[in-house]
Formats: structure tokens, sequence, C-alpha cells
């Protein structure tokens, strides 16, 4: 995705108010193609290792463990606000430093993970954070593992809400 | 050290108003009521929000913790609270743990473990049930085991207290390769 578009998702609506403001709102419900395809490809038939990325969804965690799946669960935006991971700019005033947000972030050996759920935190993660993501979400994965992701098809708007996804069957979403 | 001191839990709220005569009438037994004794038994310790214990936490009875401890808490066979004032960086092992404080370390629940909504836990957590109140933030992996497995909770103890990572680190392997599915 292009940054000039990327631009108008992130440090506005991923601020912790819009977020509360839209956990607050009434949940609606989706059917997602993608979904149904990465609930295929984690199945029943083995227990899987997932990342969940969002915000921490009890609905998630408990469908996805009660299926005998691993899951792991790291709120990437939630992290990226932590006042330990900004340093002092150039010009004196505090930034997020990638490298050491990752030294507490995404530590996974390499192909520890079967599938991601990375959701639309891509969109609203501080741009410097997302392509060392990305980097260490491809070495993490197993080949052959999947990554749900989804992303803006077209300009959303400062005000686009940053939305918790809640797994409420093999292709619906609560939003 | 934290263990509740049953002669200050039995003792009456009001205080006399005259003092006993000394010698001439004993002073009365304390009658044992069985509802009362019921309630004791199942009340359980507490360490208060302005203590902090650095070390190793373990005891033989209930345990509500609204301090801070860093090491590690081992309460085999009991259950463990952590209060909305607990913080927490050491790795618990307990029958049933509730957290509503901060945890930064592993937990293992031998029975069942429940985040509630003001629960914020960086560490990974093992267990046979797991409660998750929304709100609660969670930062780690969840195995839930399956009940009946062989290793006997000493042995997970040991293995709690071997993967002490402080929550998310390399470490984390360790503890995971204890509790791989047999069979």
């Amino acid at each position: 995705m292009a940054p000039d578009l990327l631009k108008f998702f992130r440090g506005s609506a991923a601020s912790p108010q819009a977020a509360s403001a839209a956990k607050g709102a009434a949940r609606t419900q989706r059917s997602s193609s993608g979904l149904k395809e990465f609930s295929k490809s984690i199945g029943p038939e083995s227990p899987k290792v997932i990342l969940d990325l969002g915000p921490t969804s009890p609905t998630n965690l408990m469908r996805l463990t009660g299926m005998g799946h691993k899951v792991y669960n790291e709120d990437l935006l939630m992290g990226s606000l932590d006042s330990r991971y900004q340093v002092k700019g150039a010009d004196g005033r505090l930034e997020l430093s990638p490298t050491e947000f990752f030294k507490d972030s995404l530590v996974f050996e390499e192909g520890a993970l079967d599938a991601v759920l990375a959701w639309d935190v891509p969109d609203y993660l501080p741009e410097s954070l997302v392509k060392p993501m990305v980097d260490r979400l491809h070495r993490a994965l197993k080949p052959g593992g999947v990554l749900l992701g989804f992303f803006h098809t077209r300009e959303a708007g400062p005000e686009a809400p940053y939305h918790r996804y809640h797994i409420t069957g093999s292709e619906t979403l609560n939003i | 050290m934290w263990k509740s001191t049953p002669g200050t839990e039995s003792k009456p709220i009001s205080t006399p108003t005259t003092t006993p005569s000394m010698g001439s009438t004993p002073p009365p037994r304390p009658s044992i009521d069985p509802v009362r004794s019921k309630e004791f038994a199942s009340e359980m310790a507490h360490i208060g929000k302005s203590v902090l214990i650095r070390g190793e936490l373990s005891g033989s009875e209930d345990l509500y913790l609204d301090g801070e401890v860093e090491g590690n808490i081992s309460l085999l066979e009991h259950n463990l609270t952590i209060g909305p004032n607990g913080r927490i960086r050491a790795n618990v092992t307990a029958k049933d743990v509730v957290v509503h404080g901060k945890v930064d370390g592993n937990i293992q629940g031998y029975e069942r473990v429940e985040l509630k909504k003001s629960a914020v836990l960086t560490g990974d957590v093992s267990t046979q049930r797991i409660v998750i109140e929304d709100g609660a933030f969670f930062k780690g992996a969840i195995d839930i085991r399956k009940e009946g497995r062989s290793e006997s909770k000493r042995e997970m103890a040991a293995a709690a207290a071997a993967g002490h990572s402080g929550g998310m680190s390399a470490q984390r392997s360790l503890v995971e390769t204890k509790f791989e599915p047999k069979g």
C-alpha cells in the first residue's frame, strides 16, 4: 500500500481515545471470505500456533484455544504507544524507536508460527514499524503459513475508526 | 510471613465496657460454631498493597495478593487472587489464578486462570481452563492443557520456575517444551 495512503490512517484514529470510542460502539457482524480461507487453513485437524496482533479479544482467545490451538496475543498498536520505546530524536523531541520496540515485540523463533491474524493493524501502526513487522512475521511464519490482513481499498480519512475483530464463526466476525 | 492470624480473625468486633474481675469467674470459652468455623476455613491469607516481597513465595492456603512481588509464587494446591493493586514480576503456579492487577511473568494455573477486565498480563499462560473478561490486556501465549496429563504438579512447578522470563523472551521455548501434549 502506498505510504501516502497510509498516512491518512496513522496517528489519528489510532489514538487511545479513538480506540476506546470504537470499543464503546455497538458491534456489527459481517462475513469475511478472508476469514473463511484462514479458517480452512488452520483447520481442526491438528493444533496450530497462531498469533493475534489485534487488541486482546477474549472471544478470539477462547475460540481458538477451544479448538486446541496455541494462541499468542500481541497488541502491537497499544504496545507502540508505550513510553519505554520513546527515544530523543535529532531535534530533541521524543520519537518511537523501532529498535527498542522490537526488543520486546514479535520475539519469535524462525518458523514458530502457523498463522497470523494481522487484521488491519498495519494500516494504523506507526510507519517506521511496518516494514520491520512484516520482516519479522515473514521469518516467524512457517513455510506455507497463512496471514489474514485487511486493508482499506480507498482513502478512509483521518477519522477511520480502529476496530477490534472478534471471530464468531468460521467466516463471520463481530467488529 | 503472610499467613492469616487466627487469633485476630476470631476476635469479637465489640470491645468490653467493663474490666472482668480476676479470679472470680473464668473467662467464657469461645463456643465452637460450625458455621463460623467453616467460614474461617475458607478465608484466605491477605497481602496488602503496601507490601513488597522479593524472593520465593510459597504456601499451603489460598492467598489474596494486593502488593508487589518479585521472584516466584508457588501455591501448588491452592488458589491465588492478584488484587487490583497487585504488581507481580514473577512466575506464578497455583490451582486457580485470578488476576485483577498487573503480572509480568508466566502463569501456571493447574485448573483455571481468570483474567479480569482490569488485568494486565505480559507472559505466558498454561492451564486447563481460561476465562478472559473484555478489557483485559494480554501479551503472551495461551496453552490449554488437556486434563489428565502425566506431569505431576511438582514437575510443572519446577518447569515454571526454570522458565522465569519476566514475560516475553527467548526463554519462553523452555517452558513450552515442558508442556507438550503427550499422545
